[in-house]
């Protein structure tokens, strides 16, 4: 089965990181990655700029609306995410906690819809 | 496939259809839920299998084996709705999962070869992605085939939504795709206590039926300790499972205590120690001093020691022995709390009557009779009417008499509750 595997994180938390602490996460999400793609389990995956740089739309009563920003405000923003595909939950949810998001946030595991 | 000197054979096909849902419900829907991950699509399947058992064995005879019979029905009815209703989803692997089960199912020619997946059901049924409440009715209703109404009953909710939550929970099986198998050691102790849990409510169903009048329901504690003897032969390292077998052991070696032979309902303190089963409760305190060693403390064990506590009585010859009353208390306070629930605070209220007084028990009554819960359950009246007779408030053991005698369903204990509601003031 395909799952998304969301990686929510404090923005604001994590923009103060010194040099050092970011090459660490970096080498970290690097291993990480290089895991899933010797697991043979790996189908896609990216890093997102942060809500800072969102923008939302919509189209209502035949208007499209622009808005500036995420579509809702929380404390934890999506920051990333992995797509795999494993046997079944348990297996997702261990992936999951290996990430190193999960460490600093939350994991957000949903399996995929498949479309014929 | 059919044969008429067979043991079903002479029996009414009806009768043998319903021996077969009582023996094998939870094992045929396991295997079919087990490899398509489809509770609900097994569960349809299995109903129409089983209607489709009572027109045709009547015509053609009962097979040789109902079991198999039912299943191969059950898996074409499986098939058969895959391809009506799953668009937009995984048909593809689904179909193979039918596939294999069909493979699976050709080299099953009888009941011992279908293999038995109550287990890893179970651990699905009490996966950490199912919400927590429903896990323990979601095992009852998937291992022995329980409706929602029955569940809802036991569990102090209503049935709509009962029947909507299970709904949902066997949505989540399928689409986040949770596997049925039995957990890593790591995860165990923490999916077994949702386990044990659905277990031990299937047996307090099944025992809260002392007359044995009802077969089915009779069967349910026979199956709700089968269930944990596989699981405490499984895991014999986890105290708790232990704990939960013992407690059921020694509750079942009272079963037929509970009446005399007037059929007249005898409280526990009133038993004839002598009546208990004597094999059964030896092999509870076995469990119970092996699960103590292990040393991991939790609710089972100490239920388990409470009965412990009450066979004490054994020892003295007749009805004259006492229960050890201040270890009870000291139980039910640890019980307390655990798990802070008004029915232990009930028990524990009745314990204080037996060792500081009545007066006592009411004052340890009183402080859980805020809890909306009790207003409607059975136990709390009796035991409020039980203690206010002792203090000579009649007035008032009377009308707690007379709620505790509304809301009862057994008239064994009805029956029991009127004869003390006649002795007041007396």
């Amino acid at each position: 089965m395909q799952y998304l595997l969301m990686i929510y994180g404090n923005e604001a938390a994590m923009t103060p990181a010194t040099p050092e602490q970011s090459s660490q996460m970096h080498a970290a999400y690097g291993a990480y990655t290089e895991a899933l793609k010797k697991a043979g389990v790996l189908l896609g995956g990216e890093r997102l700029k942060p809500t800072s740089t969102a923008t939302s739309v919509r189209v209502a009563k035949g208007k499209t609306e622009v808005l500036n920003g995420p579509y809702a405000e929380t404390k934890e923003q999506l920051g990333g995410y992995y797509m795999i595909d494993v046997a079944d939950l348990d297996a997702a949810i261990a992936w999951a906690a290996r990430c190193p998001g999960a460490s600093f946030g939350t994991m957000e595991v949903r399996p995929i819809w498949p479309m014929q | 496939m059919r044969d008429p000197a067979n043991e079903d054979g002479h029996r009414e096909p009806r009768a043998v259809a319903e021996a077969v849902a009582r023996r094998s419900y939870g094992k045929l829907l396991a295997f079919l839920a087990a490899r398509t991950r489809d509770v609900a699509g097994a569960e349809d399947a299995l109903s129409e299998a089983f209607s489709a058992a009572l027109t045709d064995w009547p015509a053609n005879g009962v097979p040789r084996s109902p079991e198999a019979w039912l299943l191969t029905v059950a898996r074409h009815r499986m098939v058969d709705a895959v391809r009506r209703r799953r668009v937009g989803e995984d048909a593809a692997p689904h179909l193979q999962l039918l596939v294999e089960l069909a493979d699976t199912e050709d080299r099953a020619d009888g009941e011992a070869a279908i293999p038995d997946d109550r287990l890893p059901l179970m651990f699905a049924c009490a996966h950490p992605a199912i919400e927590a409440g429903i896990r323990a009715p979601l095992i009852l209703q998937t291992t022995l085939g329980f409706d929602a109404a029955t569940i809802a009953s036991a569990f102090l909710v209503s049935p709509a939504t009962m029947a909507q939550r299970l709904v949902r929970a066997k949505n989540k099986i399928r689409q986040a795709g949770i596997p049925f198998r039995v957990p890593e050691r790591a995860d165990l102790a923490e999916r077994l206590e949702a386990v044990l849990d659905a277990i031990y409510a299937a047996f307090a169903e099944g025992w809260s039926d002392p007359a044995g009048t009802e077969t089915r329901r009779r069967n349910l504690a026979a199956e709700g300790i089968w269930l944990g003897r596989l699981v405490a032969s499984l895991l014999p390292e986890e105290p708790e499972a232990l704990g939960l077998l013992a407690l059921m052991l020694y509750a079942e070696a009272r079963r037929g205590a509970r009446r005399n032979a007037a059929g007249d309902y005898v409280p526990l303190a009133e038993q004839d120690p002598a009546a208990w089963h004597a094999t059964l409760i030896d092999e509870a305190e076995a469990l119970l001093f092996r699960a103590s060693g292990i040393g991991r403390t939790g609710r089972y064990q100490l239920e388990a020691a409470l009965q412990s506590a009450h066979v004490v009585r054994r020892q003295w010859v007749g009805t004259t022995g006492r229960a050890d009353w201040a270890a009870i208390v000291q139980l039910y306070d640890a019980l307390l709390a655990m798990t802070a629930s008004p029915v232990v605070a009930i028990n524990r209220a009745i314990a204080v009557a037996e060792t500081l007084g009545a007066s006592a028990g009411i004052a340890a009554l009183d402080s859980v009779a805020g809890d909306a819960r009790l207003a409607e359950y059975q136990p709390y009246w009796a035991a409020r009417a039980g203690l206010l007779a002792r203090t000579g408030n009649v007035d008032a053991a009377d009308a707690a008499y007379a709620q505790a005698i509304g809301l009862e369903s057994d008239p064994a204990v009805r029956a029991f509750l009127q004869r003390r509601r006649k002795m007041l003031g007396s």
